[in-house]
């Protein structure tokens, strides 16, 4: 996982490499106030700037103020292939958003080196803009211009000539279906159009890697799906994409890689499906009492065939278990002889969801 | 990768480096979006601009006269008070434009709409993107600055004697004057909060207006020589002065050596604060 940066420079003209992101060692320690929301603002100083004291990201704050700082990215090493869809799951305050913002030149990095596509982010941020990126949840599409306007400034911003960004900005509004929006200025548009717009305008200077915080946030199921097929089909077309999102569903249909994120670290990375069989389970087994149990129904789920694990939780008992034969009877059985009354039965094939709760816990983040 | 060939001004880099070609295009297209912007709703911009100086000069320089108001002191007609209101009005013309063109609309692009995000992820460094808001800050002004003539002229009654003996001048301040109020803009737009924006008009336009030489030449308030000296630190004396020496010479003026090296001065302080805030705001 970890990559000599030395390697890396050697190669650094970013068109032979087939990495297209490289962290090492990233950290990001936030001295002073620490920025207000990070969620939508790549980590980078709050809606109302650095200076006001806020409160600390939850998580963050828990990782390191003792230290004398935030330590809201700790030591990352992270390299993500190109043409690979990424995901970057975690809590808020895992130290998503800042991760992202250190790879998209909006928040400079304590410690550490970040390469994306071939680039030092931080040594060249703005030859780095070239090469990548960012849509976030919220829409930052520029209100006094048209959403073709929007699109073809973009291409101006980023050195294309007139007709060549008019000419990419008309091929992009027909391959996201907006044509008949062509014209209207951005702010009638509705959240899942404007995400489309969004992700349009971030296509338009063609980046080697696309970075995607919470794309789908707020958005309605429908809206979703349909995003997910674009994103999709982006990726087919071998684009690179790193998204975040809290959605375990979203990043086990997208993602081919996951990076599970708390506290500023990395705590898993795998394929969601070695992921999924890390939980040490096919599926899991929810078993009601109708009292709280002593320890007795535990021990004696615990001793069946075919059982890895037993969660108790007063009246609830999570049992991870393998392919069994007979499993449930046998379970049922375990309980009615150890004397206690089974209310309720219900079986999980195991979720990504799984996975994040037990690696992450379940106390409440803000 | 298909783009190196579309877009070879700026990704034919030899080193892992922009060139300076490349980042001045897109510093060019940082300023025409503005300026296509500004085109867009040029109606509302010229109203916006031409209501304060023209009401103004109407009332003070047409009206007061007319209705034995006693303004501009020492017996001084209409046609000489509004000689020495016009460069005075051009003056807050561009200081106000700071705000309205470059201040307001950061507050707003920083804050609640964050349209600022694409701007900030262009390639050249961050300063070069405050630096283009402060360039179609100033051109906005500049045109806004050049509307106040005719404007006063026609509001007065055509009773304003211009003099446009000294081209160099008046384009050199017409120019100056706008980047400082830009600056300013700049400045402001990145140290106040949304909430706070009320306040600028309170406790920044109005004392920076009234107390910035605009309704009477600076060398008047020898009478209250506290109130002369602390109007020095004030930028906007410096506009109208400045002007004054360009349109109405004949009233006396501070030396220009003053108005142009405090100016610059100013220029350069609120730019450095500006660009600093800029980055701080977008950067972490």
């Amino acid at each position: 996982m970890t990559t000599n940066a030395i390697e890396v420079q050697s190669n650094a003209d970013g068109e032979t490499g087939t990495a297209g992101i490289i962290c090492s060692n990233l950290t990001k320690v936030y001295t002073g106030a620490p920025p207000m929301s990070v969620g939508s603002r790549w980590g980078g100083a709050g809606a109302g700037g650095g200076g006001r004291p806020g409160a600390p990201l939850a998580g963050a704050a828990q990782a390191g103020n003792a230290a004398g700082g935030v330590r809201a990215v700790d030591a990352l090493n992270l390299t993500v292939q190109r043409g690979e869809f990424f995901g970057l799951l975690g809590p808020n305050g895992a130290g998503k958003s800042t991760t992202i913002g250190m790879l998209t030149t909006r928040v400079i990095p304590t410690d550490g080196s970040a390469i994306v596509a071939g680039i030092d982010v931080v040594a060249h941020p703005a030859l780095a803009r070239t090469r990548l990126a960012a849509v976030t949840q919220t829409n930052t599409l520029d209100r006094s211009l048209s959403v073709f306007d929007n699109l073809y400034y973009h291409g101006r911003y980023f050195g294309l000539g007139r007709s060549e960004s008019r000419r990419r900005a008309r091929s992009l509004i027909e391959r996201f279906r907006l044509e008949d929006k062509a014209g209207v200025l951005v702010d009638t548009l509705s959240g899942g159009l404007a995400q489309r717009v969004q992700i349009a305008r971030a296509l338009l200077h063609e980046p080697a890697v696309l970075f995607l915080d919470e794309p789908t946030a707020g958005l309605d199921p429908q809206t979703r799906l349909q995003l997910w097929g674009t994103l999709r089909e982006l990726n087919r077309s071998g684009q690179t994409v790193l998204l975040t999102t809290h959605y375990m569903e979203e990043a086990d249909q997208l993602c081919e890689r996951i990076a599970i994120m708390d506290h500023g670290h990395l705590l898993a990375l795998d394929t969601p499906e070695a992921l999924k069989g890390r939980v040490g389970a096919e599926r899991i087994v929810t078993v009601t009492l109708a009292r709280p149990d002593d320890g007795t129904v535990e021990r004696a789920v615990s001793a069946l065939d075919g059982v890895n694990d037993v969660q108790r939780e007063d009246r609830h008992l999570r049992v991870f278990a393998g392919v069994a034969a007979g499993l449930l009877p046998r379970v049922v059985q375990a309980v009615t002889g150890a004397g206690a009354e089974l209310k309720d039965l219900s079986v999980m094939e195991p979720t990504l969801e799984a996975v994040y709760l037990k690696l992450t816990g379940k106390e409440y983040r803000e | 990768m298909m783009i190196l060939e579309q877009a070879p001004l700026l990704f034919h880099q030899s080193t892992q480096r922009l060139s300076v070609r490349a980042q001045i295009q897109t510093a060019s297209a940082l300023v025409q979006r503005d300026l296509a912007v500004l085109f867009q709703g040029f109606f509302g911009f010229a109203l916006r601009t031409a209501m304060q100086p023209a009401l103004f000069a109407f009332v003070f320089a047409y009206v007061f006269p007319r209705i034995g108001q006693g303004i501009g002191g020492n017996g001084r007609g209409g046609g000489q008070f509004a000689s020495v209101l016009m460069p005075g009005l051009m003056a807050s013309t561009l200081m106000f434009q700071g705000i309205t063109g470059v201040a307001l609309p950061l507050v707003q692009e920083f804050s609640f709409s964050r349209e600022i995000e694409d701007r900030v992820m262009a390639p050249v460094p961050v300063a070069v993107v405050a630096l283009c808001k402060v360039i179609s800050g100033a051109i906005q002004g500049v045109f806004a600055g050049l509307l106040v003539i005719p404007i006063v002229w026609i509001a007065t009654g055509r009773a304003v004697q211009i003099d446009f003996g000294h081209p160099f001048i008046l384009v050199s301040m017409v120019v100056l004057g706008a980047l400082v109020g830009a600056a300013l803009g700049l400045l402001v737009g990145t140290a106040v909060e949304p909430r706070q924006i009320n306040l600028i008009f309170a406790i920044l336009v109005l004392p920076l207006t009234l107390l910035g030489c605009v309704y009477y030449p600076w060398s008047t308030l020898h009478a209250l020589r506290w109130l002369q000296i602390a109007v020095l630190f004030n930028p906007v004396v410096y506009m109208s002065e400045g002007l004054r020496a360009a349109l109405a010479p004949q009233g006396g003026y501070l030396s220009l050596w003053a108005v142009y090296g405090l100016l610059l001065g100013a220029l350069t302080l609120m730019l450095t604060l500006g660009i600093r805030g800029f980055r701080k705001r977008v950067i972490s």
